[in-house]
């Protein structure tokens, strides 16, 4: 309290630190909220999990990626640079050694996985539902110290724009791939085969270009939108798709795993691609 | 018992738009100063102010100048107001606002990038400078973080972020304290903790805004106990056209989560109809003969002018705002009206619900939020809602000092009077208390520093002024304070509301007497710490005098202008025009009612309007005179 | 008649009580209390103003979740629920509903102001509607402090509130930080240093609870962090910082900064004349060293941002303190 004259008694002031010994009040239950607060961040848990474990399976399964008559590449195998990659399917060359442990897209996976696990909105994610830190809004912290993103390791969350740059590249990959299918051994054609893979290039973009870091850069860092016009188009575009980031990036999942099933089973002859032109 | 002592230059009491405009003025000129609220800082009732603010800056409209805006605010007032004061406002409005841009307001902006301004009932022009619909809370936070900024300055000069400018946020003041007639600080205590303070300065600059909370509908806060009118008025200062009360004829009576929200005219203007709860479309009843002329005699007609106003006279449910709350009152007073007090508005049965939406997209989405009333479902309930107080404590125009048998004590914003006259244009407040906030703080700081020698309050004083406060406390059988409060309102609403009697306004003094005696009694239970029953018995005493001074001036002017609507007097009377009632005190609690003439305009400034104009308002000796000296 | 659950109470000690009320047709929870303090417990603290979701006054939390009292519709809930209302968790209570909001003030205060620019006159300020939109949004801000209230970096870790801002705050760093005349260019490193954006993981409970719906995460917290990145963890500029030394001036300059020193504790409650120690004012803690959630230091000295060890008086005391706000009296032997 600032005291103002020499009779000033000491009060309560409202010039008070940030940090009081006052006590909160006290309320016994942790969380008085009765709604079901566990099931979104639930739901996230075993979709994340689910997901998770289909890749690593499909990854180091290392067969079926690839259907040599239509010209189908998953995307969990691209670009194929292991020097056991099948010669078609490798797109970039063949270039590293096979070991177990590395799968045959051994440059571009950890790249995808470091820019998901850095995005913003898997961040939001897997800080609710694996790490609890909140599990929902106004249910306590799991943990009983936090010092959030600025410590190391949490602190690399900062790199994410760095990935974004990466995986511009890497789907731009797919997108040739995408391309590149719709030539098969026999030509032109076009199967159900080619528009999963083009609605999965589609969601790719979508995520990607909605990515905040993707936001900032085309025009979020500007002061002055007036002086740059352009620029700020770009922003007011990535703008309208930011909001929807969450759900292209569930739909993205959804659509990577489904290119990869589908051509797995075309790949391992459980189907026939269904061809609507040649 | 401990009390806490603060010694101050200056004093400002209230931290809405003009509090926090005079105490950054006072600490700009130098002065040690404190700013008193009630509520939380940066929370005061400015914040509901939607519009915006009126200044001719003449950024979307380059016609604009001081003079137009001079004379639209007088037109609005109906040449009540005080004739200086409504010069300087419209002189330095522009000024004030632009100054709020530096403070780092962010205005809506105009193609080549100005303060962009909308057109608002009464202002010839474009002009009210707006962010959106929420103008007052740009303002207060404006203000709110300019004050910051002035901490951190005084931090890095002396170490102390309150060394120079402190606020007191959640501290009602109780008491002016006064040594001959000179203020020498104000008593109050402290929400949270109960404990009392002292301020000792020598300067106090009132700025406590409106009383609205003594009607029972009324889109103002808990704050608007005219706590400030009242401390004006124990001190000896005088309160001027007390009977000027701004309503809004249809505002939410019910549900009570939206009581008091305004509903725009245009949901009338759009083919709103009222009706009574037996289902009466009953404004074809209330058509003055002198608009029988413009309006509708039959429903048929009235529908038709919608689609074709050309051709067809006016629904009446567009008679001027006065007329149509008359009608209101009258059907509620005849026992037609819903329980709440009000009547139906209904749009619901006459339009699709696609072309409310399209049209009323706003209005709509307030009532669906706030109270999940769907205005394309349902009708409305709406009824007269009190909105703004034009009196308030006499000034000098130039200083912002109260007039009066003191001295030291300064008043801006809606708690002083006379600026708008008998009717505020919208967008008029917001900038009156950029401006004479500004002014009081400065002579406030300029009057502390003049002084001699600084006057002393005395311990007698503080005794008292603790004993009073105290006293509910001590009677926890007492009066309940809500239901006093409850009743002051329904008093207020219905004898002293929007349409007037003689009748009725005597029968309300007498209410409010015996109100005052039951008020003597009120108690609270519970302790000291934030005890909002306390609180409200505390402030009931001040709401109490300031009604009553309305009551008293409503029942004295017998004429029809502005704010104050007496139906056995329908007509404006020129010879009113030049009559102004202050109330003061005598003795107590005695309010004593005196009429005062009210100061001519300057023959420069009376050369601003037509001879035809005037004409209306003026006296015919009073009209000679003015342009006489025009030549 | 509904049932409600209210935590009566002040600091020493508190319940939830239970009480009957009448209820009609179109109130909010904020009726319901005012009638709670008409007819049965006219002492029952809370605070309001506009009672149209304007001012921010009425914070509370009800069935768990921070909301508005006076936006909070009786309506959403079922005839038969029990309702409960208390107060905000994350700052210390005062009596019943009404907590001590004092952090948010404090840390506004620390919040350096818009800053003019040196060239222009009022009424010479021209600027594009496009330009003050971003900001425009921000200052819808009501200050109802409901954010505040939920982020779990404070609401949980009572800790970090020294170092932490939080999500009001970080608006407004966006807001002057995009404010196409604000003349400061260190906003970004404020942000990070005396704000601690950082120990925010972006869950987006401040968004979720905002009355104003400011999409405070979306536009303002990541794009401060991206802000951040820009100064900050771009790899160029990092590697240029060491080599040219370049963070040392600026910390350099950043002492002699007048603009006050944030997160350092106000703890100053009386400010003792010269040469008189001040014996009641509460001391600063000094700040637990820097260590990972397993307890023990980071791993590398390279991501640590200074040299040597953290200092014992935590990193943002300058030298050489000022004598008044030690608790130390130096002995002097000769005279007494
Ligand atoms: C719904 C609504 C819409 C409006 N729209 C507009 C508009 O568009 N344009 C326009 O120009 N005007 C508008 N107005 C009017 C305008 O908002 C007010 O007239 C104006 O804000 C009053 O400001 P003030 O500074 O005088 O007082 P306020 O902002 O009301 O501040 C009063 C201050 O005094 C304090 N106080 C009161 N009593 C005490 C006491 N005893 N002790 C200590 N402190 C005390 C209070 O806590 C508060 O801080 C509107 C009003 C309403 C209700
Ligand atoms: S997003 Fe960040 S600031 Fe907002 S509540 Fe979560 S941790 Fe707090
Ligand atoms: S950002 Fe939203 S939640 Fe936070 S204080 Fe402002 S209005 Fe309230
Ligand atoms: S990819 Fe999600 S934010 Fe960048
Ligand atoms: S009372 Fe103002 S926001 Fe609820």
């Amino acid at each position: 309290m600032t005291t103002t004259g020499a009779e000033s008694a000491p009060g309560p002031s409202k010039a008070q630190p940030a940090v009081t010994t006052r006590p909160r009040a006290a309320i016994a239950e942790r969380t008085l909220r009765k709604d079901r607060w566990w099931l979104p961040p639930g739901i996230v848990a075993i979709g994340l999990a689910a997901w998770v474990t289909y890749a690593t399976v499909r990854v180091f399964l290392k067969e079926n990626y690839w259907v040599a008559e239509h010209h189908y590449l998953t995307p969990f195998y691209s670009p194929c640079v292991s020097l056991e990659c099948i010669p078609e399917a490798a797109h970039f060359g063949r270039f590293v050694p096979d070991l177990p442990i590395l799968p045959y897209a051994v440059i571009s996976l950890p790249i995808l996985l470091l820019f998901r696990l850095t995005c913003y909105y898997y961040r939001k994610a897997y800080y609710r539902s694996f790490w609890l830190s909140p599990p929902a809004c106004a249910v306590p912290d799991g943990h009983a110290r936090y010092t959030g993103e600025t410590r190391f390791p949490l602190v690399l969350q900062n790199f994410h724009r760095y990935t974004f740059y990466l995986v511009v590249v890497i789907t731009a990959i797919n997108t040739w791939d995408m391309f590149l299918a719709f030539g098969g051994e026999a030509g032109f054609g076009i199967g159900l085969g080619n528009l999963v893979l083009l609605l999965n290039v589609i969601f790719l973009w979508l995520y990607t270009l909605s990515c905040h870091s993707c936001r900032h850069v085309t025009g979020g860092r500007l002061k002055h939108f007036s002086k740059h016009p352009i620029r700020y188009r770009w922003w007011t575009f990535v703008s309208r798709i930011n909001p929807k980031h969450m759900q292209f990036a569930w739909i993205s999942l959804g659509t990577l795993a489904l290119v990869d099933a589908y051509v797995m089973a075309v790949s391992a002859g459980w189907i026939t691609d269904l061809r609507f032109f040649n | 018992m401990s009390i806490q002592r603060h010694q101050y230059d200056v004093v400002v009491i209230g931290a809405g738009g003009a509090g926090l405009r005079a105490a950054i003025e006072a600490r700009l000129a130098g002065a040690k100063t404190a700013v008193i609220s009630k509520s939380l800082f940066g929370k005061a009732h400015t914040v509901m102010a939607e519009g915006g603010a009126a200044a001719a800056m003449g950024n979307v409209n380059p016609g604009d100048s001081w003079q137009v805006h001079f004379r639209d605010t007088m037109r609005g007032g109906k040449f009540l107001n005080d004739v200086r004061m409504a010069e300087l406002h419209a002189k330095e409005s522009p000024e004030r606002v632009w100054e709020l841009e530096i403070y780092g307001a962010l205005f809506d902006r105009t193609k080549d990038g100005r303060i962009s301004q909308r057109n608002f009932g009464g202002h010839e022009y474009p002009r009210l400078a707006h962010v959106g619909d929420r103008t007052g809370l740009e303002m207060i936070r404006t203000l709110q973080q300019k004050i910051v900024s002035l901490q951190q300055e005084d931090r890095a000069a002396t170490g102390e972020y309150e060394s120079r400018l402190r606020v007191f946020d959640e501290t009602t003041v109780t008491e002016l304290l006064l040594e001959d007639g000179k203020v020498a600080g104000a008593f109050g205590y402290d929400r949270e903790s109960g404990e009392f303070l002292l301020f000792e300065a020598p300067a106090v600059v009132l700025a406590t805004g409106g009383i609205g909370r003594s009607f029972k509908v009324t889109s103002n806060s808990w704050e608007y106990t005219g706590d400030g009118h009242a401390l004006a008025l124990r001190a000896g200062g005088k309160l001027i056209n007390m009977e000027f009360i701004q309503f809004h004829p249809t505002g939410m009576v019910w549900p009570p989560s939206v009581k008091g929200i305004l509903v725009t005219e245009s949901v009338r203007g759009d083919g709103g109809v009222l009706k009574n709860t037996e289902g009466q479309r009953f404004m074809f009843d209330y058509v003055p003969d002198v608009f029988r002329a413009y309006y509708a005699d039959t429903p048929e007609e009235a529908d038709r002018w919608y689609d074709d106003p050309d051709n067809n006279r006016r629904p009446p449910e567009l008679l001027p705002r006065d007329e149509v709350a008359r009608a209101i009152n009258a059907e509620v007073k005849a026992g037609r009206g819903t329980k709440a007090g009000g009547v139906l508005l209904d749009i619901a049965s006459r339009r699709s619900a696609e072309f409310i939406q399209r049209k009323l997209p706003s209005m709509y989405h307030q009532f669906k939020e706030l109270a999940d009333v769907d205005i394309t479902a349902q009708p409305m309930e709406v009824g007269p809602t009190c909105h703004y107080v034009m009196g308030g404590v006499e000034v000098d125009a130039d200083t912002g000092a109260a007039t009066g048998a003191v001295e030291g004590l300064f008043a801006a914003g809606e708690v002083s009077g006379g600026m708008h006259g008998s009717n505020r244009l919208g967008g008029n407040s917001l900038s009156d208390l950029l401006v004479f906030g500004k002014r009081a703080g400065e002579h406030a700081a300029a009057y502390a520093t003049a002084l001699p020698s600084r006057p002393r309050p005395s311990q007698a004083d503080v005794t008292t002024a603790e004993e009073a406060a105290l006293a509910p406390l001590a009677r926890g059988d007492g009066e309940n304070p809500y239901a006093l409060q409850q009743e002051l309102q329904d008093v207020m609403q219905s004898l002293v509301g929007i349409i007037r009697r003689r009748g009725e306004l005597e029968d309300s003094l007498q209410r409010l007497a015996e109100l005052r005696e039951r008020v003597d009694k009120v108690g609270a239970t519970g302790g000291r710490r934030y005890n909002p029953g306390w609180h409200l018995a505390l402030d009931l005493r001040n709401m109490l005098v300031v009604s009553e001074c309305t009551a008293r001036a409503a029942l004295e002017r017998e004429e029809s202008r502005g704010g104050h609507t007496r139906e056995d007097f329908p007509d404006m009377k020129p010879e009113w025009r030049r009559v102004t009632l202050v109330c003061s005190l005598a003795g107590a609690d005695e309010v004593r009612l005196a009429q005062q003439p009210v100061t001519p305009m300057r023959p420069e400034l009376a050369g601003l309007f037509e001879r035809d104009e005037l004409a209306k308002y003026y006296t015919p000796e009073e009209l000679s005179s003015a342009t006489a000296d025009l030549g | 008649m509904r049932n409600f659950r209210i935590w009566r109470g002040d600091a020493s000690s508190g319940a939830l009580e239970d009480y009957q009320v009448e209820v009609n047709e179109g109130e909010v929870v904020l009726d319901v209390l005012h009638r709670l303090q008409a007819t049965q417990t006219p002492d029952l603290a809370c605070r309001w103003n506009c009672k149209a979701g304007k001012c921010g006054s009425c914070s509370v939390e009800i069935n768990g979740m921070p909301k508005l009292a006076c936006m909070t519709r009786m309506s959403t809930f079922t005839a038969d629920e029990t309702i409960t209302v208390t107060p905000l968790r994350t700052f210390p209570v005062i009596r019943d509903l009404v907590t001590d909001v004092s952090y948010n003030y404090v840390k506004a205060r620390e919040m350096p102001a818009f800053s003019p620019p040196p060239d222009l006159a009022p009424g010479e300020y021209r600027m594009q509607q496009v330009d003050v939109e971003r900001s425009q949004e921000f200052r819808k801000c009501i200050e109802c402090f409901l954010c505040q209230n939920v982020c779990h970096v404070v609401r949980d870790h009572e800790e970090n509130k020294l170092a932490f801002a939080g999500p009001r705050l970080f608006i407004r760093a966006a807001e002057l930080d995009m404010h196409p005349l604000d003349a400061r260019t260190d906003r970004k490193e404020h942000t990070r240093d005396r704000q601690g954006v950082g120990y925010c993981n972006i869950t987006k409970c401040c968004t979720e609870v905002c009355p104003e719906h400011i999409k405070i995460t979306d536009n303002a917290i990541i794009p401060m962090k991206e802000r951040v990145v820009d100064r900050r963890y771009d790899p160029l500029v990092w590697l240029g910082r060491k080599i040219f030394r370049r963070d040392q001036v600026e910390q350099q300059a950043a002492a002699e900064d007048t603009t006050p020193a944030p997160a350092s504790p106000e703890t100053v409650t009386h400010r003792a004349s010269p040469g008189q120690v001040n014996w009641a004012q509460e001391i600063q803690v000094p700040p637990a060293p820097a260590v990972g959630p397993d307890g023990r230091f980071a791993m590398s000295e390279v991501l640590i941002d200074r040299a040597g060890a953290p200092s014992p008086f935590g990193d943002d005391v300058t030298f050489p303190v000022d004598p008044e706000q030690l608790r130390y009296l130096h002995p002097r032997t000769d005279e007494d």
